[in-house]
């Protein structure tokens, strides 16, 4: 048996939580160090995992470990990683640490006489991202429906304490208004996520009893029930399947937030931290549209078809009403929410195009949002630290004070807008040429969604940026050392993608095909090909 | 050879990279630098194009294939450049021209603290426009496209603390980025008709598709076009754009950005004489913007956006001869050159005007100058004598093919379009020729403290007014200013008559473009005759307003169409009450909708469905245990409900 390599994947960072909250209270900055070490660990086997990944090799998926599990229920512990797992556990094992480093000082304890010696918020606070990156790279990992269901379940626990526990130091009514706020958001999201994930349950029942019943043994392996659909012993009912999808979707479309279920974000982004707003909208978020990609549409695929129209309308509708509404915000960080509402409706509308370029771009897009995303939120966060407000009218001309600061905030913001050179771009405009090419109205009303992204981050920049230097902007430090470590990677990141993001698209191709040809769909052909004259011509 | 492509464009990013993370420490050579990396690229396209000359007409294409940039299934986008001879034009303009404007910020931001960012971003700016030009694909061409639209925006936001210099740089960007959507879907019209949009395939397969494609996908880069080069109905950024640093305004009408739309109509040549409908948008917009233009520099009292105007009038003359296809290509791009040369003259000299005089726009406080500035004087008289068509200058050369097309184009329209341009002629000839009036000629109305504009009653009064008012002392500017403007009069002299000699310039460019002579229903001459009538009665026209009577330094009410031209003919107004007004209603509108009605339908369904609605207060309190144990049970009841019906 080789090196279960997955496993210890998830592993290191699991261990990497406990190990911290072990921490005594005194040495919080041993806790941090800890946390920071196991987070890059992680990177380094998400790193060796990336390299052993063959991608295009035969099989679906590649590194698998298989064990019984629950042997009366036919669940197994069973993991394996597609090109579309590796680009992920990537991204998460690569942001993680930088979220580590952004918060550095955000869980420290309030000056004055501390209530409680026996808290220690600090050891918690890195605990608790290192359990959430555990969780969500195991359901990354997982190929075992029940296995998968587990931990996108749990993975809410810790987030739940780190919205409702972290803030900003920064709330116009004093810590106890803005602590109320916080776990109000907090309860709303842990709402949200367990409706949904309840009604998955059921749907995750609903398949076991239906393999059962026609398999012999019900399973929750995802490869066996694909391969059971392709030999034709499993069949489901078309009512039976619909249900089962929708249980599954809605599951993910409130993860991944989906016009009208998305509102729970603005108010989890806003009051939480902004390292923990990145690992809400940069991490745990693609959990949702990842699990669309891999169970939706590879367990259900007739009825993937079937509300294919529904969601491309609700994509849209995200995509535009999320931009709409960011230019309208007033606070930093609830616009930054409401822009990556309207990047969610992006990936989606690309998944559900079910063209190459459509699927690859979305995956791309989760990767690239991802790290844009990560850029201009922390940024955001050193600059609302600065000043003690979230409030858009509280800043002005911070670029003649800090203009390191401002000049990361705009390639943030540009990268956001989806800037050509950036990574963004290559994936807005795969995914909205994907979906033009089957379903061309759709594609060009997506297109509006690039006006309004320009709208609302050149308004951001340019009330916070630019204009007259306000007095309590005057003596603004610009970026210290350790933030300049934490946005001057992601943005060469974004550089780099953004010119050269064929290893990313190399990784990701095999598994779109595949997964194509399990929904069965094609791309379209063009009306007049000429590719046989491009290739002549070179 | 083929290799040094590439650099073409590398150059001046490196400057740009170089400049902008380079920090503190480059500040004392950081304008240099900028110079520096600038003239290399000019240095590399030199050879590049005394090679091309060595070749046969049909073998002045070349290619470098850099890397593949964005290949997934069936779409393939690479890295890879195009030198041809249209492309040539273009980098010897950009790079040539671009260098002079570098040059000369030398001297103009010599004072200002953030000198090496401004050369960052000029280097950034040239570095997009050569990638625009040389790419070999559109998606390529997209890159450059919206790079240009990132450094206009950063140089017209350049002064960023001026509240309306922020706003102009967005404005540039959100138009541009209307136009973008233009060129978005065109590419994607080309992915799935043609499966490709790399030039080579595209435009030679144009002939199997159908004309209504074409159609599509010309009106798209119309749109594109539109915005990029400032036509009517996306033109309404290009004054707002005078914000940014002369130098600025001098790269972005005559060397970069407004020209490349002409470019992208001409290199999309083959597309658009497939699709004749396109082609007569084109000529419209072409038409209507050289008479919107014109109109609106005619009112302007602030000689930037005098200048302005004009630009937007020359590109209608260019966008109207790319629109008339393979008879007016040739001479859109002609008269892009020459236009490259007297419009930069021109506003490096505007700039040198405003050094001399404490930065004062207003040609109401000037007058008289050209005792005090001699060089900027005959310097920006000639690029005056070039646009304004005077035989023999570079302008008189290249707009009189356009008009001579115009007319050519056959039938009634023919004679809407060359009427259009030779009306077009006679105001550009009454515009400039006040400007010149106003600026160099007449009494010397600096020496008089201003007095508050009726026309503008919301401004307050100047400083200057409560006090004593000392008056500016006009003066030259230094060399590092005047030789580039030497230059480029020179060039605004001399280029449209070596471009004409045998016709070397269309020949030039005939293999790429395509050329026909063209059959106007008058004679060449007699268009000739007319082009040089009508400009004379617009000289004659200004000179009897602003030559013979003084100038009165407060703007007087005017007519209402002047005081429509003074407000852009009200498009601005028409945006602000549509775009601005209606979609701040709607934004907010949404905001409210948000919380109240799509949040609240959720928690009320939610609410509802557990029959919790009277707990939901509780939930508001915190009590999340409570919640989540009911919504288990609740599951709880649905799984066994799902268990049962399966009968497991």
């Amino acid at each position: 048996m080789s090196f279960p390599l997955l496993t210890a994947t998830a592993a290191v960072p699991a261990i990497g939580a406990i190990a911290t909250a072990a921490v005594p209270a005194a040495k919080r900055t041993v806790a941090k160090w800890l946390a920071l070490l196991f987070s890059l660990a992680t990177l380094v086997l998400a790193a060796v995992v990336a390299v052993r990944f063959t991608p295009g090799a035969k099989g679906p998926f590649q590194l698998t470990e298989s064990h019984a599990w629950i042997r009366s229920f036919g669940v197994r512990y069973e993991l394996g990683v597609d090109g579309i797992a590796v680009a992920l556990i990537a991204l998460t094992a690569l942001l993680v640490p930088f979220v580590i480093l952004a918060g550095w000082h955000d869980a420290d304890p309030m000056e004055g006489p501390e209530p409680n010696r026996r808290w220690r918020p600090t050891q918690g606070f890195f605990a608790l991202i290192l359990a959430v990156e555990a969780m969500v790279v195991i359901s990354f990992e997982a190929t075992d429906v029940f296995l998968f269901y587990i931990f996108f379940e749990a993975m809410l626990i810790p987030m739940y304490f780190l919205i409702g526990g972290f803030g900003d130091r920064a709330g116009s009514g004093g810590e106890e208004h803005s602590a109320s706020l916080r776990s109000q958001a907090a309860v709303k999201f842990l709402l949200y996520n367990l409706a949904g994930g309840l009604i998955m349950l059921a749907a995750v029942i609903g398949l076991y009893a239906a393999t059962a019943d026609q398999l012999g043994s019900g399973t929750f392996s995802l490869t066996e029930i694909v391969q059971a659909r392709a030999d034709g012993k499993l069949a489901l009912g078309t009512g039976t399947e619909r249900l089962l999808f929708l249980g599954f979707f809605f599951a993910f479309a409130v993860k991944a937030p989906l016009w009208p279920l998305h509102t729970w974000l603005p108010g989890a982004m806003g009051e939480s931290t902004a390292p923990v707003a990145v690992l809400i909208t940069a991490v745990v978020d693609k959990v949702g549209t990842f699990a669309m990609l891999r169970f939706c549409l590879q367990l259900f695929p007739e009825a993937s078809s079937w509300a294919t129209p529904v969601i491309l309308v609700l994509a849209l509708v995200s995509i535009l009403y999320g931009a709409l509404l960011a230019v309208g915000q007033r606070d930093i960080k609830r616009l930054i929410a409401y822009a990556s509402i309207s990047h969610f409706g992006f990936i989606i509308m690309g998944i559900f195009a079910m063209t190459s370029q459509g699927q690859g771009g979305a995956t791309l897009y989760m990767v690239n949002h991802g790290i844009s995303t990560a850029a201009l939120m922390l940024v955001a966060g050193f600059l609302i630290s600065r000043r003690g407000s979230r409030l858009i009218a509280d800043y002005g001309g911070v670029q003649k004070a800090a203009p390191v600061l401002a000049g990361t905030f705009l390639v943030g913001g540009l990268a956001t807008l989806s800037l050509p050179g950036l990574a963004p771009f290559v994936s807005e405009f795969l995914v909205l040429v994907g979906t033009f090419s089957r379903y061309p109205a759709v594609g060009i009303v997506a297109t509006v969604g690039i006006v309004l992204a320009a709208l609302y981050v050149l308004v951001l920049y340019q009330r916070t940026m630019t204009g007259p230097v306000k007095s309590e902007v005057r003596a603004m430090p610009d970026l210290k050392a350790r933030e300049l470590a934490v946005v001057a990677p992601l943005i060469a990141l974004l550089l780099f993608l953004g010119v050269y993001p064929k290893p990313l698209t190399d990784l990701v191709n095999p598994a779109v095909d595949h997964t194509l040809s399990v929904v069965d769909q094609h791309d379209p052909r063009p009306d007049v090909p000429v590719k046989a004259d491009a290739e002549a011509a070179k | 050879m083929e290799n040094l492509i590439a650099l073409l464009v590398a150059a001046p990013l490196a400057g740009a990279a170089l400049l902008l993370c380079g920090g503190r420490r480059l500040d004392r050579a950081g304008h240099w630098i900028g110079t520096l990396f600038a003239l290399a690229s000019f240095a590399l396209a030199v050879p590049l194009f005394t090679e091309l000359l060595g070749r046969d007409a049909e073998q002045r294409t070349l290619h470098q294939h850099l890397f593949s940039w964005i290949p997934v299934g069936g779409f393939q986008a690479d890295v890879a450049f195009q030198l041809d001879q249209l492309s040539m034009t273009f980098v010897l303009l950009i790079t040539g021209v671009g260098s002079l404007i570098h040059i000369y910020s030398v001297g103009y931001m010599e004072h200002d603290e953030r000198r090496r960012r401004f050369f960052g971003y000029l280097n950034l700016f040239l570095a997009a426009m050569l990638l625009l030009v040389l790419a070999d694909n559109y998606l390529l061409l997209y890159v450059g496209w919206e790079g240009v639209g990132l450094a206009s925006y950063l140089l017209i936001g350049f002064w960023q603390h001026k509240p309306s210099a922020a706003t102009a740089a967005k404005k540039a960007f959100l138009v541009n980025r209307v136009g973008d959507m233009g060129l978005s879907i065109a590419i994607m019209l080309m992915f799935t008709t043609f499966g490709t949009f790399a030039f080579g395939p595209v435009l030679g397969a144009v002939g199997e598709t159908s004309e209504g494609k074409l159609t599509a996908i010309g009106l798209m880069l119309l749109l594109a076009a539109c915005g990029k080069s400032a036509q009517v109905p996306l033109q309404s950024w290009l004054g707002d754009a005078m914000e940014g640093p002369t130098p600025v305004s001098a790269l972005i009408h005559a060397a970069t950005m407004v020209t490349a739309g002409v470019y992208l109509i001409t290199r999309s040549g083959a597309i658009f004489n497939g699709a004749p409908d396109a082609q007569t948008a084109v000529v419209v917009v072409g038409a209507v913007t050289l008479l919107f233009g014109a109109i609106v520099g005619c009112a302007k009292d602030d000689i930037k956006k005098a200048l302005a105007g004009s630009t937007m009038s020359q590109i209608g003359y260019m966008i109207l001869a790319a629109g008339l296809g393979p008879i007016g290509y040739a001479f859109a791009i002609m008269h892009l050159v020459t236009h490259g040369f007297f419009k930069a003259g021109l506003f490096l000299g505007a700039g040198s005007v405003m050094h001399g005089m404490n930065d004062e726009v207003d040609m109401r406080r000037y007058g008289g100058l050209r005792k005090y500035m001699p060089v900027t004087f005959i310097t920006f008289g000639l690029g005056y004598l070039a646009i304004i068509g005077f035989p023999g200058l570079s302008g008189f050369f290249s707009k009189d093919k356009i008009i001579e097309a115009a007319f050519a184009k056959g039938g009634t329209e023919g004679w809407i379009l060359g009427g259009a341009a030779l009306l077009g002629a006679a105001i550009t000839a009454f515009y400039m020729t006040r400007v010149m009036l106003m600026t160099f000629f007449g009494e010397e109305r600096w020496r008089k403290a201003p007095t508050p504009s009726p026309a503008e009653p919301s401004v307050e009064p100047a400083a200057e007014t409560r006090g004593e008012y000392t008056p500016p002392h006009p003066h030259e500017s230094p060399k590092s200013m005047t030789i580039p403007m030497i230059l480029l009069a020179v060039g605004s002299v001399a280029a449209g008559g070596l471009f004409s000699i045998n016709e070397a310039f269309v020949k030039w460019l005939e293999p790429v473009t395509d050329f026909e002579h063209g059959h106007p229903p008058l004679s060449a001459s007699a268009i000739t005759t007319a082009t040089i009538v009508v400009m004379v009665l617009g000289v004659a026209l200004a000179y009897f307003q602003y030559g013979r009577k003084p100038v009165p330094a407060v703007a007087p009410r005017g007519s209402l169409l002047t005081r429509a031209a003074r407000r852009d003919l009200l498009q601005d107004d028409f945006n602000h009450a549509v775009l601005v007004r209606g979609g701040g209603e709607l934004t907010r509108a949404l905001v409210q909708l948000d919380h109240s009605v799509v949040d609240g339908a959720v928690r009320g369904t939610a609410a509802s469905m557990g029959g919790l609605s009277g707990r939901l207060r509780q939930v508001q309190n915190g009590f999340a245990r409570s919640y989540a144990v009911q919504m288990l049970g609740g599951a709880a009841v649905l799984i066994a409900a799902t268990l049962l019906m399966r009968g497991v």
